[in-house]
């Protein structure tokens, strides 16, 4: 993801060293480019699509790879919670066989 | 990864604009970390990342929303940390492409008598510029420490640092725009996004008083600089002494509500039980929740770290950095027998009642093969101690208990 962000360093140095000086024209303004990085790492393992398809668009994989060592009923919670609250789109059909995937992660399951 | 028709919920721009990056690339494994840490837990281990815009080395928790943690030797090194260094972390991946100074506008509306929208410019002038320091850490830092485990970011001690944050009195333009009899609370929304659309997006709220209470800031700078872009560019939020969940990043809304703020975040997330140090025992039932709120005092250790060998029979000096919470440090004290005697240590220059505190305190190891337990306990100017119990609750948030460096002292030569 291509981030365009203007800095204001030169506007808040300014008013820091007056207190009370006028923010300097855009003249004194930079424009910078970022990259955010994505984060494409993808599950693996048996049955690994299921999770590549339905937790990836709103975040990276890590939030399962690094997660707690959780049991089976902590990550159906977890899946609810995702489908509930946060809206993600699983489909119905994936909903048990995500829950089977997350709870046999070797990386975060018990 | 495109989605299906089946599908009926509406996927955001940004959202779409992520799922193209896995397109044809299904399992690939997770190449091999070049540089990595362990924290200390179950799956502790961490990939240590430079890949994030205006930061330097940070711990990589999760790439995407991004949830950096602060390596540990950086609060040996200052009271105040840098800003390349300082924790990142953010809930919904729609965090803007594009912040332009020119058209950015702070708004503040609702129960007011003058709608308001500033830019930059206008806000640097119109009110009077406060510096405060002040420590910043998630509600759930340490998370990964609980025991039982807990579900959700598994920080070790680093979602937390302290700056100088410089901007103005949210009193000040709350002021301005006149809050009219009846208010209740004050709502903040940033510029980011939820991923899908009918998604709760994130905004937080405070009550009308706290929010006049005239210690509540709205911050353009941090340590003298630009906030960086993952901390918050161009205005965040400053709460002093309560977590970070309120410390809107990309602020760009202030709505003074005359009811309680029903959504999501403020209502339903961040909550703790409402009992001594928000703890429970696991499983149980009925609790009163509340939002979480005021920060409690803590103190770490940040020259060992353990399982660290030191020399037997010899003078050392500990130090470490404390902060009181909602208010400030009034001493530290440290022990090296695992809490039953306990001695004074010194504390540095109070830089802000809010802020970090480095303490150093002097021991004399005893003999050769002997193990120490190294802790340091924060007392706040409430009269707060932090317990000698690490509290637990089903969101592990508030962690304070006294920490336990274990050390093991050996005979030169």
């Amino acid at each position: 993801m291509r981030l365009y962000v203007q800095i204001i360093a030169g506007m808040v140095t300014a008013v820091l060293l007056t207190g009370t000086a006028v923010a300097q024209d855009s003249a004194r303004l930079k424009s910078e480019s970022f990259d955010l990085p994505t984060g494409d790492r993808q599950f693996t393992g048996p049955r690994s699509e299921v999770a590549n398809n339905n937790c990836l668009t709103c975040h990276s994989a890590e939030m399962v790879t690094v997660q707690a060592p959780l049991s089976k009923e902590t990550w159906e919670k977890i899946v609810k919670k995702m489908i509930n609250v946060y809206k993600a789109p699983v489909p119905d059909d994936d909903v048990a066989a995500l829950v089977e995937y997350l709870s046999n992660n070797p990386a975060a399951s018990k | 990864m495109i989605p299906s028709d089946t599908r009926t919920r509406t996927l955001t721009r940004r959202a779409l604009l992520g799922q193209a990056a896995f397109g044809g690339a299904a399992f690939i494994a997770a190449p091999a970390w070049s540089n990595a840490i362990n924290l200390p837990f179950q799956n502790g281990g961490r990939e240590i990342t430079g890949a994030f815009p205006q930061k330097g080395e940070m711990i990589l928790q999760r790439t995407r929303a991004p949830l950096l943690e602060t390596p540990w030797t950086i609060f040996d090194k200052d009271v105040f940390t840098p800003n390349d260094r300082f924790y990142v972390r953010w809930h919904w991946t729609g965090i803007p492409e594009t912040v332009d100074i020119n058209t950015f506008r702070l708004r503040v509306h609702g129960n007011v008598e003058r709608e308001l929208a500033f830019s930059l410019s206008e806000l640097m002038h119109k009110l009077p510029r406060v510096d405060l320091a002040a420590v910043n850490q998630c509600s759930g830092n340490s998370r990964g420490l609980f025991s039982p485990r807990v579900p959700g970011a598994q920080w070790g001690n680093g979602a937390m640092g302290n700056a100088t944050w410089s901007g103005f009195r949210l009193k000040d333009l709350l002021d301005l725009a006149g809050v009219k009899a009846g208010s209740v609370q004050v709502r903040f929304a940033g510029l980011d996004e939820p991923t899908v659309e009918d998604a709760p997006p994130f905004r937080k709220s405070l009550a009308i008083d706290h929010a006049r209470d005239g210690e509540v800031m709205v911050a353009y700078a941090m340590n003298g600089q630009a906030l960086p872009f993952l901390n918050g560019f161009p205005l965040r939020l400053v709460v002093p002494g309560w977590y970070a969940t309120y410390w809107m990043k990309m602020l760009t809304d202030i709505e003074v509500l005359d009811k309680p703020d029903e959504n999501f975040w403020t209502k339903k997330a961040y909550l703790i039980p409402d009992t001594p140090h928000a703890n429970i025992s696991p499983g149980t039932k009925d609790v009163k929740m509340i939002p979480i709120n005021r920060m409690v005092p803590r103190s770490f250790v940040t020259n060992f770290s353990s399982g660290a060998r030191i020399k037997a029979s010899a003078p050392h000096e500990v130090r470490g950095i404390a902060f009181g919470g909602d208010c400030g440090v009034a001493k530290v004290e440290t022990s090296i027998d695992g809490g039953a005697n306990w001695q004074p240590a010194e504390l540095g220059p109070d830089q802000g009642k809010y802020g970090f505190r480095r303490w150093t305190a002097k021991f004399t190891s005893p003999g050769d093969g002997q193990r120490l337990s190294l802790m340091a306990r924060c007392t706040n100017a409430n009269g707060l101690a932090q317990p000698d119990k690490p509290n637990w609750n089903s969101s592990g948030f508030m962690r304070n208990v006294i920490e336990t460096i274990d050390l093991v002292t050996f005979e030169e030569g």
